[in-house]
């Protein structure tokens, strides 16, 4: 890495063009986010674009009396949606690691399985949806969330959750399991002692990559979840029906949460990752 | 690989039967949820249908109409002019961008901080993503803003929002990160010495890039056309927002077909669009081995 600098410790020309070019794709990026996040705090005379007109909190209130506004019903959407997002969590996370532990050795169908997954990654969203909803529809079933919105899902959670296992796998050293062989341990006693706390943080992020991309999703959900809407619903549907700030408080708030997890996570990991270097190295 | 010879009181499952049990619930989903749903389109593309019904009967006029009409050859050119030029614009940024992180940063922990910054706002919520542009590129927005004031238009720009251009800057915005992750991702692999080799042996830092890294980034590069590929050709809803409901694409005359309960023309659509898909994924396939790619 940083193979330009080793020689010489002048930057070259290309190093302040490349640094520009980055800066401007960040400027991109963040732009559009920093206006929304300012315009939600707009005076309760304001508009959806500048000048602010005053600093309030009023779309925030606005947002959570729920009332007027062409406000559907957002906190039992955002209700729905966390329910969602936390069951096909926990099931991505099991099935995936699960899954991924079959890929250390050869086996059967190992093919199929996974060239399945790439399917189930690459089809359009809307393809899967329509599938899923026909079949219930087909044979006489309601879609429900519990049922084919959860299942809809897990087409889009699981395939990242076993590539997420496979990267995890492919740093896993064998030696240590056959180690644990070697001393007598049981298949459980492997797992639980020796291949999890290894796979840990890895497993963390299946959970959460689970947890936000259900939480975002609407191609595949949109047409499963039955009666009411998911929050990204939701707002797409505010989108068009309010024009006016409240909408920005909704993006704000919605990143506040999302980003919490993130970084709720990225602790977690770090502490992990922290704990097992100390008791390597002790 | 693992033995199975554990204590001979215990039951011992064969190693390639415990694998095929474990990735038994996995394949059930895929099974019953993509491989018989997909099956079920299929099927249903050849019926009959009059309003909100389809009949058990063989009706091949909906894939005549489907695979002649000049509509869907108009929505497909659509659909491909926003493939490509999102292509020719992220590949190169994703390309660059990546390329300065990997080869250019001296400081670790800065270059963590970049990626993460990168990184985060794909992790934020596609509609509030897209509510963002508002204003910016409203016709009040803060772009119209600036160029009335320095007198450079005389009336707001109505192009800049609820457009094709507003939808093409969606999807750059949103994909040029998996372009930037998948050609970081190849690039992490290559071993500083054969950059060092080069320098050593009198090559320039644009020869370096065209001969030797290059080559060596194009299995990532191809991964993130494939990411790219997908999103664009089965996008429904940055086109719906961003284009304002104007612009009219594959996927969004699926949407309108499946809003009008007109199930076998959707579903012959659907069929088609995933014969695209697929033949670009695997002609993509060819430039990488998505599980080499993963591994170190």
């Amino acid at each position: 890495m940083s193979s330009y600098t080793r020689t010489s410790r002048k930057r070259p020309l290309s190093f302040y063009l490349l640094a520009g070019l980055t800066t401007l794709f960040l400027i991109y990026v963040y732009a559009p986010m920093a206006c929304l996040y300012i315009l939600s705090f707009q005076g309760p005379e304001g508009g959806m674009s500048f000048p602010m007109v005053g600093w309030s909190t009023h779309w925030f209130q606005t947002l959570f009396s729920g009332e007027g506004q062409g406000l559907g019903d957002v906190p039992s959407a955002f209700q729905r949606s966390i329910r969602l997002a936390a069951c096909t969590a926990v099931l991505t996370l099991v099935i995936s690691v699960t899954a991924g532990l079959a890929y250390r050795r050869k086996f059967p169908g190992s093919g199929a399985v996974f060239y399945a997954a790439i399917a189930s990654m690459v089809l359009p969203g809307i393809f899967v949806g329509f599938g899923i909803a026909l079949m219930f529809n087909l044979l006489g079933w309601q879609v429900n969330w519990f049922t084919s919105g959860i299942g809809a899902q897990l087409t889009w959670t699981l395939p990242f959750g076993l590539l997420i296992m496979f990267i995890v796998l492919g740093r896993f050293r064998s030696s240590y399991e056959e180690a644990a062989v070697d001393l007598g341990a049981s298949a459980s006693q492997r797992f639980r002692w020796v291949i999890l706390p290894i796979i840990l943080p890895g497993v963390i992020g299946i959970a959460m990559a689970g947890l936000t991309s259900s939480y975002e999703e609407t191609a595949r959900t949109s047409l499963n979840v039955g009666m009411g809407n998911t929050m990204p619903m939701e707002v797409m549907g505010l989108l068009n029906a309010a024009s006016t700030p409240v909408l920005f408080a909704i993006g704000t708030l919605t990143t506040l949460i999302s980003f919490s997890l993130i970084i709720l996570s990225l602790v977690v990991v770090s502490q992990l990752a922290k704990r097992r270097s100390m008791r390597t190295n002790a | 690989m693992l033995s199975s010879q554990t204590s001979p009181s215990r039951v011992t499952i064969p190693p390639k039967l415990a694998s095929v049990l474990q990735v038994t619930p996995m394949a059930l989903v895929f099974l019953a949820l993509v491989i018989v749903p997909l099956g079920l389109i299929f099927v249903v593309s050849f019926l009959d249908y009059n309003f909100a019904q389809v009949f058990p009967e063989l009706y091949l006029e909906t894939w005549v109409d489907v695979l002649t009409s000049d509509l869907t050859l108009a929505l497909y050119l659509k659909t491909f002019k926003f493939l490509i030029i999102v292509w020719a614009i992220t590949a190169p940024l994703g390309f660059a961008i990546a390329y300065f992180l990997a080869f250019h940063l001296r400081s670790n922990w800065l270059r963590t901080l970049l990626v993460t910054a990168i990184a985060i706002p794909f992790w934020t919520s596609g509609p509030i993503r897209m509510v963002s542009w508002v204003p910016l590129l409203g016709r009040e927005g803060v772009v119209n803003q600036a160029l009335l004031g320095a007198g450079v238009i005389d009336e707001p720009l109505g192009w800049l929002m609820y457009s094709e251009f507003a939808v093409l800057v969606a999807y750059v915005q949103m994909l040029t990160m998996p372009m930037i992750a998948t050609a970081l991702n190849s690039m992490a692999k290559i071993p500083p010495s054969v950059i060092q080799a080069a320098q050593d042996a009198g090559a320039s830092e644009w020869q370096i890039v065209r001969d030797i890294i290059f080559p060596l980034v194009r299995p990532g590069l191809a991964i993130g056309t494939i990411i790219v590929t997908t999103a664009i050709m089965g996008d429904v809803v940055m086109v719906k927002f961003m284009g304002g409901s104007q612009v009219n694409t594959v996927g969004m005359s699926i949407i309108t077909d499946l809003n009008a309960f007109m199930y076998p023309p959707a579903a012959a659509k659907s069929i088609l669009l995933l014969v695209v898909v697929l033949s670009i994924v695997v002609s993509l396939l060819r430039f990488a081995d998505i599980r080499k790619e993963l591994r170190n």
